[in-house]
């Protein structure tokens, strides 16, 4: 129960649509959503697929709890094989759309092949239809948004859709929904877009009920989200700060990754943060920040709701940005904000509003323009390509033009569209992209936190600080302090957030929650909505079911042990500031155990005892 | 003593954990749509606002409804509608200046705020106090107060 136990098959090669029983012995195997859909994957994908091909599959799945009372039970992910990687890829959002999906009725749905010309899948309950879109492409998400809006003429109907990044083929397009919500990392959007999928309208009035145990359920969510109000991090951080309270924090470590990851530490760091967020501005004396937000469902509320300065040069004369909208999250402002060496907090606002208003991932986007931005310097990429635009590290005017750029997919906007491992080894420096298997860092230097380069490293979509937060251990101490400048024990602390994070990510759950719950708070809750017994060890098993499952698919599609590296500069050139200083980071000593404990080969393949273990398929 | 559901627009977040305590008090399900509290977001304002119905002493629901259908509950305040008797018209939802009566076509039946009969499930619910169901002779209290903070005796005095 608590699933709707119904999937929604689209066929956008043919134009049909079925609705399907969802596969619940899997469902007790993978749980849902990011696990679920990846089952799906592997049985109905060749892992050798070309990504951007009519043979990859594109899924948005929901969770047994999106949709229901439970904090933060608004979840969905959208599931697919990486232009970007070549590895399965899985990225999660918040917003209403996952739970408008599970109100309509649908657990998941799977959109197969490639339409003839482009549409969007409408949906009203049982009811969905494929509605021709022609007038929609070339349309910014936010332009879609209101148009599907105008069509429905429901306020209420949820809608995710692709911008025009995603349509001009650029790697790290993103799903957006609700206008501000990101599905957000390894170019979901681009297998979207090249399926001629615009948008999915969502309305959904039936609501999620079938719960197993319906008064159980009501106090063991009333009990959790009393416990994520009384924690610090999720009562207190969060909603005042959201995950900018890290800006200060991470640089002072000196775990900050600055100027395309030369540095650790940005002199800046305290003008681009969360208190310079609520700082009164000098114009308007307003501050950056106007409030926080939730997702559906959210007792956290961590969003970030905020307006640019209306005289700032990015938005003079352009009053469409001068209204609120999702403001600069951690990752975004660092990606865009450290990274490029850029201190704006309004250009870095102005940048986050065009990642969302044309679907990019941010810190793809900002990890680029970063590398970019290095060759630039190195002389490897001139003014030539760039139209003039002198794109060093620091340049506001330069963050602004390219983002533009990579919005239309314009210009110079195409190679930066290719992603930092492309773009590098177009202009000769290979050496120069901050990536693990095509996929651009997040915002922690693993030579000042050394559990995140093993996380980077073995991650199953790429670099990703969201598949094992070992932050929370060596920084801020959850569930308990460890050494961040130390490899020691890091191995067998990345297995265990690597297995939990992927039960958290299949339930319907968001792992902010994490600060304050660990499995023990959300295993009660999944057992009292859903048939079967569900308790820790059993969603721990899951989780690294699902752990091991994806490095299958990775393997079967090409991939291998050599991949679960970072690149040079990370392993031989020492960090020069902060208490890292001198320190690389140590992979090596940490991944052979790595391995060992997974059960994997010391290349790091599968064997046929741990894929028995976990009864994968064959 | 009477109690009232005030609400704080300031301190939503617009999470709709009311909409959905709402709706499975009511109807079963958790099910925004059914709610008879809705958070409306302005998004170019960066505002939530959650509004439901305010239980007038004098409501026109009430005195609208050719089949008495609506009655007061002396206990609660509340003006609840009885199904049994609620034939589905609608002059209600016609009457009521705020919108907050609101029918369910798979009942052909009216719903309305029923205060949950003097649990009101919305407030227990809010995880920031953005609703919350006092004194009805206290309603308007906090933002008395919070005003009279914002008054500047100081500066006054010194004139």
């Amino acid at each position: 129960m608590s699933w709707t136990k119904k999937i929604l098959r689209v066929n956008l090669t043919e134009g049909r649509i079925e609705e399907e029983p969802l596969n619940m012995e899997w469902a007790a195997q993978y749980i849902g959503q990011r696990g679920l859909a990846t089952r799906y994957m592997f049985e109905e994908t060749d892992p050798g697929c070309d990504p951007l091909g009519p043979g990859n599959r594109l899924i948005f799945a929901t969770g047994p709890l999106t949709g229901t009372m439970a904090s933060t039970g608004g979840r969905y992910s959208v599931i697919t094989k990486s232009p970007l990687t070549g590895a399965i890829a899985c990225s999660n959002s918040g917003g209403f759309i996952g739970a408008e999906l599970k109100s309509a009725g649908w657990d998941m749905i799977i959109f197969e092949g490639k339409s003839p010309g482009p549409v969007y899948l409408n949906i009203v309950n049982e009811h969905a239809e494929l509605v021709g879109a022609d007038d929609l492409w070339g349309k910014s998400v936010w332009e879609t948004d209101r148009l599907i809006h105008e069509r429905t003429g429901d306020p209420q109907t949820r809608i995710a859709a692709v911008g025009r990044s995603a349509e001009a083929g650029c790697l790290y397009a993103a799903v957006i929904n609700d206008l501000h919500r990101a599905a957000g990392r390894s170019g979901v959007g681009t297998v979207m877009a090249s399926k001629n999928l615009k948008a999915v309208a969502v309305r959904g009035t039936r609501g999620v009920g079938n719960i197993k145990d319906p008064a159980r359920f009501l106090r063991s969510t009333t009990e959790q989200k009393k416990v994520l109000a009384e924690n610090a991090v999720t009562g207190q951080g969060l909603p005042a700060m959201g995950t900018q309270v890290l800006m200060n924090v991470i640089n002072e470590i000196g775990a900050l990754p600055t100027n395309n990851m030369q540095e650790v530490q940005f002199k800046d760091a305290n003008k681009i943060s969360a208190e310079a967020m609520q700082e009164p501005r000098e114009s308007d004396g307003k501050p950056n920040l106007t409030t926080n937000a939730a997702c559906f469902g959210c007792t956290i509320a961590c969003g970030r709701i905020s307006t640019i300065d209306q005289g700032h040069f990015s938005v003079e004369n352009k009053p469409e940005y001068w209204g609120n909208s999702g403001g600069l999250e951690y990752e975004a402002a660092w990606a865009m904000g450290a990274d490029t060496g850029v201190g704006d907090l309004d250009a870095l606002t102005y940048t986050n509003f065009v990642c969302n208003e044309d679907g990019m991932d941010p810190i793809s986007f900002g990890a680029t323009v970063a590398a970019a931005m290095e060759l630039y310097e190195k002389g490897a990429i001139t003014s030539e390509q760039t139209d003039g635009m002198e794109l060093r590290f620091g340049s506001a005017e330069a963050l602004v033009w390219c983002v533009q750029k990579v919005a239309t997919g314009e210009g110079f906007g195409a190679d930066l569209g290719l992603g930092s491992r492309k773009l590098c080894e177009k202009y000769g420096h290979p050496d120069l992209s901050m990536t693990v298997k095509g996929q651009e860092f997040p915002a922690y230097d693993p030579r000042g936190v050394q559990g995140m380069g093993l996380t980077y490293a073995t991650s199953n979509r790429g670099a990703c600080h969201l598949r094992s937060y070992t932050v929370a251990s060596e920084v801020l101490g959850i569930p308990e302090k460890t050494d961040p400048l130390v490899t020691d024990g890091k191995a067998g602390l990345v297995k265990a957030f690597q297995d939990a994070t992927a039960a958290v990510d299949s339930m319907g759950l968001c792992v902010f929650t994490t600060f304050a719950w660990t499995l023990d708070n959300m295993a009660p809750q999944l057992d009292a909505a859903c048939e079967g017994d569900w308790d820790v060890d059993r969603l721990l098993e899951a989780g690294e079911r699902i752990w091991n499952l994806e490095r299958e698919y990775n393997m079967r599609a090409g991939l291998s042990g050599a991949d679960d590296t970072l690149p040079p500069r990370l392993l031989k050139d020492a960090a020069r500031t902060g208490p890292a200083e001198g320190k690389v980071c140590g992979l090596d000593q940490m991944l052979p155990e790595y391995y060992s404990i997974r059960g994997w080969t010391e290349n790091g393949q599968l064997t046929d005892e741990t894929r028995k273990r976990f009864a994968l398929p064959a | 003593m009477l109690r009232s559901l005030t609400i704080d627009p300031d301190k939503c977040t617009g999470c709709l954990q009311c909409e959905m305590a709402c709706s499975y008090e009511n109807e079963g399900v958790f099910n925004p749509a059914k709610s008879r509290i809705k958070v409306f977001t302005f998004h170019d304002e960066g505002r939530f606002v959650p509004y439901t119905c305010t239980q007038c002493d004098e409501a026109w629901c009430l005195h609208a409804c050719p089949v008495d259908a609506i009655r007061m509950n002396r206990e609660t305040g509340a003006m609840e509608v009885s199904d049994s008797v609620c034939v589905g018209c609608k002059v209600c939802t016609i009457a009521c200046p705020f919108g907050t009566v609101n029918y369910n076509q798979d009942t052909g039946k009216v719903i309305k705020c029923d205060l949950c009969g003097g649990d009101p499930k919305c407030a227990s619910a809010c995880p920031t106090a953005a609703i919350t169901y006092v004194d009805a002779d206290a309603t308007g209290l906090d933002k008395m107060r919070a005003w009279a903070a914002r008054t500047d005796n100081a500066a006054s005095a010194s004139n």
